[in-house]
């Protein structure tokens, strides 16, 4: 599979991405600099976390203006993945394709701490790997994580299983203290509603070789090359 | 209205949509307790822009700052906007 990692002025998690992938995965992976259009025939894109624009205005309120988000929104019409971590979840939904926003942290906390995930539906291209239940422990690095839906959307969202993953204790309860940033229904991650586009808080990345801590964010890596 | 030298100054506020928690606020509402304002029972923190243009009709300006704040300086989902002046 070919992967195309997007590089925003202040994306800062683009290399780890591009070092999984292609040392990990050994996939053939490329950079795309933002103000390109060309994807390069690349199977899935990854929006990358970081500081784009300095998180100017809104998270990821002016990334999506970039050229190339325009060819990645093709991308994604034409059924084809994409993958949002983090500052990439938060481009993802201010360019309209992921529900919801991401507020600012509850606690008003920059956090960057391991978290756990409960995995909620194993049934898409990004999780088939995993069970349903599962727990993962991924890092978080983030100031706006707290996802939001109007009440009657976050309904049709639930209904719809597009919930990946929730923020969970070890054992997979849901508690408000397992819940670093306040989000609603515990939401770290969700897909859209073709399920070919996915976005989530955490750093799958960060925790795909054992010298970092875990690697249990490895599984959305081998979902996507199953 | 249009001024002499052709240039007019827009004034916007976003705020953030009644029901979406607002952290910020919060923390200032509970800062001016603290201080002893204890008569505040809530604050709401928003944005303020001013944007200025050269030339144009104000009737076009209107419609084209109406543009901007949908399309960028809010996010419609949990922002509303105010268009406050244009001078």
């Amino acid at each position: 599979m070919k992967f195309g990692v997007v590089v925003f002025p202040g994306s800062n998690c683009d290399h780890d991405t591009y070092r999984v992938l292609r040392k990990v995965f050994h996939q053939e992976t490329v950079f795309l600099w933002h103000r390109e259009r060309d994807l390069q025939d690349v199977d899935v894109v990854v929006v990358p976390g970081g500081f784009s624009y300095g998180d100017y205005l809104r998270s990821g309120a002016i990334a999506r203006f970039s050229p190339i988000l325009e060819s990645v929104r093709e991308h994604a019409a034409r059924g084809r993945l994409v993958l949002g971590i983090c500052n990439g979840f938060q481009i993802l939904q201010e360019a309209g394709l992921l529900p919801g926003a991401l507020l600012r942290n509850a606690g008003l906390k920059f956090l960057c701490q391991p978290v756990h995930l409960r995995t909620e539906n194993d049934g898409t291209a990004f999780s088939r790997c995993a069970r349903t239940g599962q727990v993962l422990e991924m890092p978080i690095a983030h100031n706006d994580g707290n996802f939001f839906l109007p009440p009657e959307q976050l309904e049709e969202l639930e209904a719809n299983g597009q919930v990946v993953f929730r923020y969970c204790g070890p054992d997979g309860a849901l508690s408000e203290r397992a819940n670093p940033n306040g989000s609603m229904n515990h939401i770290a991650g969700v897909v859209n509603s073709a399920g070919n586009v996915l976005g989530l808080m955490p750093h799958p990345e960060r925790a795909a070789e054992a010298i970092l801590g875990s690697e249990d964010g490895a599984v959305l890596f081998q979902s996507l090359l199953q | 209205m249009k001024r002499c030298d052709g240039r007019m100054k827009v004034k916007i506020i976003v705020k953030l949509k009644p029901g979406v928690l607002d952290p910020q606020g919060q923390a200032i509402q509970r800062s001016l307790n603290t201080m002893g304002h204890s008569e505040v029972i809530g604050v709401r923190q928003g944005k303020y822009f001013e944007i200025e243009f050269n030339g144009g009709e104000s009737g076009t300006i209107r419609e084209t700052v109406r543009e901007i704040c949908e399309e960028i300086l809010s996010n419609p989902l949990i922002e509303n906007f105010e268009i406050q002046e244009i001078s």
